[in-house]
């Protein structure tokens, strides 16, 4: 993992909901820093019957390793198709997508699932733990898919359970554990990996402010030791505890940053 | 993921959801135990019938009388007539009249009441000839057969089957002791070996006769208008290649001294052995195919119900499919788990079945006369038919699940 030179860096300071530039993004180097992900003109379309849907028209932006990301916009405005294109979930219809530097708009289903296990840690509004299996046995599932053995996973498994404050919850199921408490076993399970992006998808939705706030402050101490975060969201208030924001809306987005190999307005 | 891994996933699978991997185990159990009995009691009844048939004797034919014609030109049923002779039986027993018929036993018999002190026991009394004991493969525990001079002197002598005797004197020695046939006292001078056939629809029982020289049992016991008449005559060939040359010869000699030419109108039938098994077991394999089929029924009905329950299981799981495919399973390695979920559920059935098989073929003999015999290789077949029915209706659900979108299934509710 790279470490962020901007780790820990302003993102106290309040976002403010404007297009105002981001004065850090300027003047970044590219050489110590660089893109984890790196998207191009990248469209998506649906055929629902014979209607065509374009959910993304044209979409360019980078995000750089280390950097904490929110993108935001209200339902339907194109979120959700993003944040399936940047986990590997989906692939564009045309453009480029890049993840660390591969590039994975053209990949099989076989190989996004291996760069999904390998780069990317998923964080669900649903939480998406499996209630039949203990808090570790949830954490170790991607590692079972990497191919690791079960001494190691379990190792592993405890680590990052450790490291979001549930080391004495390890054997308990999801049931038995609260909302905010679940929430955290799902970014655990997304640590697990070292994976070069975290992927949160409206992560707080689900849960009372209290629990809320607890999550992401621990996104917060991932950013600080130099974790790569994507927060998808509608709340600007959740978005706030980002250091940058990207507005999507109707397939487009409006990155208060000019990406820094682009061209022209787009 | 390695298969341990895959197994372990699976069989976690089968377990959290108890009763319906109960209940669909059980469909396949249900079918697999049905197929081991059928094949188990197919195979014991065509060991039974093959051992009764091989108890009544070897190379050997056996000569009825035919039909009657009336002088009002009405037919009498098949073995109505007397028309067979000891005469007949002399005859054939010669050397140069049949070479290749080793021994005739002339038979007669009848089912009578025997009483030995205050036991009384009904049973078939055959009246027959020393050769008798040859014809019929048999040989004696205790005492001697009827011989030569029994006969030509008509001697109140009885040799009983080892059923009769227990039944008539239990424990006690039946040899020395008299019994009453038809009101004549005979005595008891041997008593036949115990061959175990307990008898059925094909022979009779083997161990409960009682066997008295002919020339006493047409003379005193049955009675009769024709004394020299009998009611079956046994011919054994010299060897199982010479039986057709025996079945030849017994045939031309009969039709000769009954004064017959063509052999449509012969009064008489004979009978080789080999046709009585092959007609025996072809019954049996009819039952046993039919049997099978059945249980064959019962077991696809089991395989429908795997894929029954793994497609319900996929549609349930949707969720946990997607998130194992956003985590980086594969579409292969979420086909191959939902596959070893199904084949764990089919061997639980195979194993669970083949079990409930055996223990059926313990208890169901103390109900029933018929044999069961489960064979290793059929309990081990059943179980590997078990696992492949898991597999192949299981291809259907698993393909299904290996190509959900992985945002799809996610979304899902």
């Amino acid at each position: 993992m790279t470490t962020s030179r901007r780790g820990g860096e302003d993102h106290s300071e309040p976002l403010l909901d404007t297009d105002e530039v981001w004065p850090e993004d300027t003047g970044r180097q590219p050489a110590v820093h660089p893109a984890v992900i790196e998207v191009r003109d990248v469209t998506k379309t649906y055929a629902t019957g014979t209607l065509e849907v374009e959910a993304l028209r044209g979409v360019s932006f980078d995000i750089d390793a280390g950097e904490y990301v929110a993108v935001m916009g209200p339902s339907g405005s194109g979120k959700s198709t993003l944040m399936h294109i940047l986990g590997c979930l989906d692939v564009p219809t045309a453009g480029r997508f890049s993840l660390a530097g591969e590039d994975v708009s053209a990949m099989s289903e076989e190989e996004l699932a291996h760069v999904r296990n390998r780069r990317i840690g998923f964080v669900f509004q649903q939480f998406n733990l499996l209630a039949s299996l203990s808090a570790w046995r949830n954490v170790e599932l991607p590692l079972i898919y990497a191919g690791l053995d079960r001494r190691d996973r379990r190792i592993r498994a405890l680590a990052a359970l450790d490291r979001v404050g549930l080391a004495d919850r390890v054997e308990h199921r999801p049931g038995e554990l609260s909302g905010g408490q679940q929430q955290r076993v799902a970014v655990a399970r997304a640590l697990v990996t070292d994976p070069a992006l975290i992927l949160a998808d409206e992560p707080t939705g689900n849960l009372d402010s209290v629990s809320a706030r607890e999550v992401l402050d621990l996104l917060d101490r991932l950013h600080r030791s130099g974790r790569t975060i994507v927060l998808i969201t509608h709340d600007a208030d959740v978005a706030r505890s980002a250091q940058r924001i990207m507005r999507i809306k109707d397939g487009q987005v409006f990155d208060p940053v000019p990406t820094r190999t682009s061209t022209g307005p787009r | 993921m390695n298969v341990l891994e895959t197994f372990r996933t699976a069989a976690e699978a089968v377990v959290t959801r108890r009763l319906r991997s109960g209940l669909t185990v059980l469909g396949i159990m249900i079918g697999i135990a049905a197929v081991v009995l059928t094949v188990g009691l197919g195979e014991g009844a065509q060991q039974q019938v093959s051992s009764e048939i091989t108890a009544l004797g070897s190379n050997l034919l056996t000569v009825s009388p035919g039909s009657t014609t009336s002088s009002s030109g009405i037919r009498g049923g098949f073995g109505s007539a007397s028309t067979l002779t000891r005469g007949d039986a002399t005859a054939l027993s010669s050397k140069v009249v049949a070479p290749d018929v080793a021994e005739v036993a002339a038979t007669t018999s009848s089912s009578e009441t025997l009483v030995a002190g205050r036991s009384n026991w009904t049973t078939t009394v055959v009246g027959t000839d020393p050769s008798w004991l040859t014809v019929r493969g048999r040989s004696m525990t205790e005492g001697r057969f009827i011989a030569g001079h029994d006969e030509s002197t008509r001697a109140d002598v009885v040799v009983l089957g080892s059923t009769t005797a227990q039944e008539l004197f239990g424990l006690r020695d039946a040899v020395g002791q008299s019994v009453g046939v038809n009101g004549v006292p005979m005595t008891v001078i041997g008593v036949l070996n115990t061959v175990g056939s307990s008898g059925s629809s094909t022979t009779a029982d083997q161990d409960d006769q009682a066997i008295v020289p002919i020339t006493t049992a047409s003379t005193q016991l049955f009675g009769g208008t024709n004394r020299n008449s009998v009611g079956e005559i046994l011919v054994q060939a010299t060897s199982s290649t010479t039986l057709s040359a025996a079945y030849q010869e017994t045939d031309a000699e009969l039709l000769s001294l009954h004064s017959v030419t063509t052999t449509a109108n012969a009064d008489f039938t004979i009978i080789p052995e080999t046709s009585l098994v092959s007609t025996a077991t072809s019954v049996d394999r009819t039952l046993t195919v039919l049997l099978g089929g059945i249980a064959g029924i019962s077991l696809l009905v089991g395989g429908i119900g795997v894929m029954n329950i793994m497609l319900v299981s996929v549609t349930e799981r949707i969720r946990e499919i997607g998130l194992r495919k956003a985590l980086g399973a594969t579409p292969r390695v979420i086909r191959r788990q939902f596959l070893v979920e199904a084949s764990v559920l089919g061997l639980a059935g195979g194993v669970l079945g083949a079990g409930l098989g055996l223990l059926v073929a313990w208890i169901l003999p103390h109900f029933i006369s018929d044999p069961i015999t489960i064979s290793p290789v059929a309990m081990a077949g059943a179980i590997v038919v078990a696992v492949g029915i898991g597999v192949a209706f299981g291809v259907y659900p698993a393909g299904r699940a290996a190509k959900l979108p992985p945002i799809d299934a996610l979304r899902s509710e």
